[in-house]
């Protein structure tokens, strides 16, 4: 697939905006950081800002935008449907909830209001993530995306670069990290052992072969000839398959910057080491990494249409 | 009804005549034009809803040539109408015919993805998907005798190799040459369950090759020659 920088910078950045809100929204609910005003404030517009940046990012791919109003049209069937109407719906509830939390610190007498807000922002925020891998998730025609670790990969890895930044949050507002930096730790663990999972998921040749795409499943199958002397829409969009030093040179990126950088810079911070420019290199890196990760994600991916234009397996 | 086609794979020649005929038709139908980029240009591209590929099927001396006409299957179970944020695709309910609706499309590519046989392509010059409307401008239209209301494609074929009809009716001219000819759906394990079909090309003998007389070492010079001058 061609890797479209548009989606890749939206998926990486709403995908952390996204994380970084769940976890503050979980650790204010279920009180086990202290805050104060500032730093859910930073963190709130913080992830707020990296959301909008990535929606706004996620127009540009759209040959047509000025229909772009439409999208929220096909709800019942449509994943990418679905994840804008969640996207739009959060901001509002988001919005109240930071609110609320702004106005409850002084007199606490709306406790109530403000948690459901919190579980209200923070479901839309989950079922946002869910929904862009499930945008993915749900290709028939794409067999290295359709599974349930394509989903399960957008939400830890949205998670897991939400947590740095939580970590950078309570690092510039001085506040105790050593819990956050924990669970920060076992999160990019996770989401490097899911991830390490699903390379090892796609690397077995299975699918729609050249024989079936074709219909002769008893013989030798050869493309003689595309009917094509320049490239279609369907090339430019489906026949870019990355060469494998270049998927192999990246998937070391993936991990040494996506994970072990990361997990190790926040796994001093829960250590007990002072020091913001851990916070920095540590969400640095992983932006580094997973933006490798998403590249790879389309440009490992191999679409059937490409059985039509030779490639025997997919 | 359920309107789609069968595509012969014994006698279709490959001649791309459908693809163009297909494209002097739709250019100014309803989801048209058919934009064009660089026409006279190094790289000449542009969209179409037809396209013709060439295949090598077994090996010599059991091999055999098959050209591979490709439009929109019309599946019943069209993802690419699912996943469309909008409402533009949609799978008519009367004919089951899938179509667009150029005035709400956003250009996507969310619907190509969701295809397996490269129906869709996206027209760069107005920003939207275009795909095979199977002629719903033609097929319909009761002012053209009963004969032209084909899809262009079908008229066209030289070979015959294009059949156009509704595939509910046991008793329809598609239905018949399914049933008698083996007619087979492309990639049937994603699950699309197209109507378009297939018949595969007939079982002929062998052509023999052992009466072929051998090289003369005049004749064998005589190409090595050929083959090494270059102009």
């Amino acid at each position: 697939m061609h890797p479209a920088f548009s989606v890749i910078f939206f998926t990486v950045a709403s995908g952390a905006g996204y994380g970084l809100f769940i976890l503050m929204a979980l650790a204010y609910l279920l009180g086990f950081v202290d805050f104060d005003k500032g730093s859910i404030l930073t963190g709130g517009l913080l992830s707020l800002a990296l959301i909008s940046a990535g929606l706004l990012s996620s127009t540009l791919h759209l040959a047509n935008p000025k229909n772009a109003w439409r999208a929220f049209f096909r709800f019942k069937t449509s994943w990418l449907a679905r994840e804008g109407v969640f996207a739009v719906l959060f901001y509002p509830v988001a919005l109240l909830f930071l609110l609320g939390v702004w106005v409850n610190t002084d007199k606490p007498d709306y406790n109530g209001l403000v948690a459901v807000l919190g579980l209200a922002a923070l479901a839309l925020a989950l079922a946002t993530l869910f929904s862009t891998g499930m945008i993915y998730g749900c290709l028939k025609t794409i067999r290295q995306w359709n599974t349930a670790l394509t989903p399960t990969n957008y939400i830890l890895l949205g998670l897991a670069t939400g947590s740095i930044l939580f970590v950078l949050v309570l690092v510039l507002n001085a506040k105790p990290v050593i819990p956050i930096a924990s669970l920060s730790v076992a999160l990019i663990i996770l989401a490097a052992i899911s991830k390490a999972i699903y390379y090892i998921w796609i690397a077995t040749v299975t699918g729609p072969t050249i024989n079936t795409a074709t219909g002769f499943t008893r013989a030798q199958v050869r493309l003689l000839d595309t009917g094509h002397t320049a490239g279609t829409f369907l090339t430019q969009e489906f026949s870019y398959f990355a060469p494998a030093r270049l998927r192999l040179m990246l998937r070391v990126v993936v991990f040494v910057a996506g994970f072990f950088l990361p997990v190790f810079c926040v796994g001093l911070l829960a250590l007990g080491l002072k020091g913001s420019w851990l916070a920095v290199l540590a969400i640095l890196a992983a932006f580094a990494g997973i933006t490798a990760e998403r590249w790879l994600f389309f440009a490992e991916a191999r679409h059937v249409i490409r059985l039509y234009h030779g490639a025997q397996h997919t | 009804m359920k309107l789609g086609l069968v595509i012969d794979l014994d006698v279709c020649v490959g001649c791309h005549g459908c693809a163009v005929s297909c494209k002097q038709w739709n250019t100014s139908g309803t989801t048209g034009p058919l934009t064009d980029y660089r026409p006279y240009g190094e790289d000449p591209s542009g969209v179409w809803f037809n396209r013709i590929r060439s295949y090598e099927v077994g090996e010599y001396p059991r091999n055999k040539t098959i050209n591979f006409p490709m439009s929109c299957m019309h599946c019943e179970q069209a993802d690419c109408v699912d996943v469309c944020p909008t409402g533009a695709s949609y799978k008519r309910k009367e004919d089951g015919v899938v179509l667009i609706d150029q005035d709400k499309c956003m250009g996507c590519n969310y619907c190509s993805w969701a295809c397996p046989y490269g129906a869709r392509e996206l027209d760069r010059s107005s920003g939207t998907m275009k795909k095979c409307t199977l002629c719903i401008d033609r097929i319909y239209d009761e002012r053209l005798d009963e004969y032209d209301r084909q899809p262009s494609c079908v008229i066209t074929c030289p070979a015959h190799a294009r059949h156009f009809g509704d595939f509910d009716d046991p008793e329809s001219k598609v239905s018949q040459l399914v049933r008698e000819r083996g007619g087979y759906t492309l990639m049937p394990e994603l699950g699309y369950n197209p109507t378009n079909r297939y018949l595969p090309p007939r079982v002929t003998r062998l052509i023999p090759t052992d009466d072929v007389s051998k090289k003369s070492l005049i004749s064998s010079v005589k190409e090595w020659v050929n083959k090494a001058i270059t102009r």
